[in-house]
């Protein structure tokens, strides 16, 4: 018997989910005209006014917003509303440049985590439920999200934050978690941790919610086995809240858009023009009840399908694929957004040539990423020592820049291949 | 008195040295000592040529990082206790070795270490006044 948050809209037919989305698409642009000049002269310049936007079917007059206005933006051009009504911020990783800065009323908090409430009971989730959060929290959305998810589903809220393996298992154990919520690849560290320690038949979890990164359908088997568990996907960025934007349920062939707050689009990321649905192409969303930060047709950059077929969980809300890429150089890793333009910037401040390879792999389930960098007759020294500050220099400039840790491999000059004179700048190595 | 030093950076890869040692070969350069301090991914290979010039030069056209250095040739009784008096002498006087090596065979009972300091002149006085002799390029047959 499949269970629901919110049964009414999560199964509303689509003419329900299209009157809420016309009703709300009208208000939101009416609301971002009036209180975001940034937007409004994009509207402007396109010659668009409010009251060109009637219906969903006029969303494609609006302008796209990007990652660059984000920027340009930073920190309060988008905001929509004074920050006295302002609760929250959350934020991504990242230098100024590139930091995403969210803003949050208290309605915009409740709406997030009523997703993430969604996704919750979606898996399984009720309020006999102990559920295990080690996605990270701060400013990172994945905690928080899930944390005020959990609460609205009456669970018992472990908010472990990540790290620190050994006091995750205790409390696995001692408390009896039953849904665990991370990140695919630590969720993949913890099964392998748990079968090493023997600690199987100890642990009661019946199912996961993994996100912000990718993961494959081997990943999703291979945890699923180890743990015993049904592992669901969750999406989400900070742009538009965070987790929940969209989740798996029971039938676990893609995630449920929560269309009731956010209308997808696909469209081709070198045209703009808006794609006929099961087209392959990037995901553009609109925020449609967002009250401080209202991104309309935010281009998310993720390459991913929609599909509106019949779901056999009753949810009506249009499914969207895992991404299948990227439109941009974006990479996630250890679920933090990266840039190949980030280490490009600190490795020019600290004095080494732009000749650089990012590689990232994933080994033991973790994702590693090591920065190549070509040794320089400025940079080098007869003395070990001194190379080896610089190379640690580096390391923490690049801690601080990424927020992750990245290894640094200095290699001799002219080592990095170049292909047809351009130099390959990433390589992947994950099979996802 | 200095003696040159070649540093070479050398990614620890296989066949980085024998590259190095191949194109001296080929070059009739002679190693006189060699000397290599590394972490696990990379390393600085130090040298001590008979032509120092023209060996920098060779690596230098084949694409090798490098450097020159001056570094101290020190003559060191080839008996117990032979080093420990000199590094008494220069610790004595405040001196910090950054690095030292030996270099191949000895004459005359005498080792020669290179020294790498901060302050060559520094040290060859201290060690003079102290009757340590410091050797000289040609003694180690450097053009």
């Amino acid at each position: 018997m499949e269970r629901y948050y919110q049964q009414e809209i999560e199964t509303a037919d689509r003419e329900q989910i299209l009157a809420w989305q016309n009703e709300r698409l009208v208000k939101q642009v009416r609301h971002v005209w009036d209180n975001v000049p940034y937007y409004r002269a994009k509207m402007e310049e396109k010659g668009v006014t409010p009251e060109d936007i009637q219906s969903v079917e006029d969303l494609h007059k609006l302008p796209f917003l990007t990652k660059d206005d984000l920027r340009d933006a930073y920190p309060y051009g988008l905001l929509a509303r004074p920050l006295k009504d302002c609760v929250r911020i959350q934020s991504t990783s990242g230098t100024t440049g590139r930091r995403v800065v969210a803003f949050y009323t208290q309605h915009d908090i409740d709406l997030w985590e009523d997703c993430c409430a969604r996704a919750i009971v979606a898996a399984g989730g009720t309020d006999e439920d102990v559920c295990h959060v080690c996605y990270g929290y701060g400013l990172f959305t994945g905690g928080p999200g899930l944390n005020g998810g959990s609460h609205k589903v009456g669970c018992l809220t472990l908010p472990m934050s990540s790290g620190n393996t050994d006091r995750q298992l205790q409390f696995m154990v001692d408390l009896g978690s039953t849904i665990l919520c991370c990140t695919p690849s630590y969720a993949a560290f913890l099964a392998e941790s748990i079968h090493e320690r023997g600690l199987r038949d100890q642990i009661k979890l019946k199912a996961g919610i993994f996100g912000a990164e990718a993961w494959s359908e081997e990943m999703r088997q291979d945890i699923q086995n180890k743990l015993g568990i049904k592992a669901y996907d969750i999406y989400g960025l900070t742009e538009t809240s965070g987790p929940g934007v969209s989740f798996e349920c029971s039938e676990q062939t893609g995630m449920h858009i929560n269309e009731d707050h956010f209308i997808a689009e696909i469209i081709d990321p070198d045209t703009g023009e808006v794609l006929p649905e099961g087209s392959k192409g990037e995901l553009v969303f609109t925020s449609i009840t967002k009250e401080a930060f209202p991104l309309l047709r935010y281009r998310t950059r993720d390459i991913c399908v929609l599909t509106r077929k019949k779901c056999s969980c009753g949810r009506t809300h249009v499914k969207m694929s895992k991404p299948m890429g990227r439109s941009d150089d974006m990479l996630i890793v250890k679920g933090v957004n990266v840039f190949p333009s980030q280490i490009e910037t600190v490795l020019l401040e600290q004095g080494y040539p732009a000749n650089y390879q990012i590689i990232v792999d994933r080994v033991n389930n973790s994702d590693t990423i090591e920065v190549m960098v070509e040794m320089s007759p400025e940079n080098f020294s007869d003395n070990l020592g001194k190379i080896t500050a610089m190379e640690k220099s580096l390391v923490s400039a690049l801690k601080a820049m990424l927020g992750i840790y990245a290894k640094v491999r200095l290699v001799a000059p002219k080592s990095i291949t170049r292909s047809e004179g351009k130099a390959v700048r990433v390589i992947d190595k994950r099979k996802i | 008195m200095t003696i040159p030093q070649i540093s070479v950076f050398l990614e620890n890869k296989a066949g980085q040295l024998a590259d190095i040692t191949g194109i001296l070969s080929e070059n009739q350069v002679n190693m006189r000592a060699i000397n290599i301090a590394e972490t696990t991914d990379y390393g600085v290979l130090r040298l001590i040529v008979d032509d120092a010039a023209k060996a920098s030069s060779i690596l230098l056209e084949q694409g090798f990082i490098l450097t020159m250095t001056p570094v101290v040739g020190v003559a060191v009784p080839d008996t117990p206790g032979g080093l420990s008096k000199v590094l008494g002498v220069i610790s004595g006087a405040g001196i910090d070795v950054e690095y030292m090596y030996s270099v191949f065979g000895q004459k005359d009972g005498l080792a020669c270490m290179i020294f790498r300091v901060a302050d060559s002149d520094a040290l060859t006085a201290v060690l003079e006044q102290n009757g340590i002799s410091t050797i000289a390029g040609e003694d180690l047959g450097l053009h």
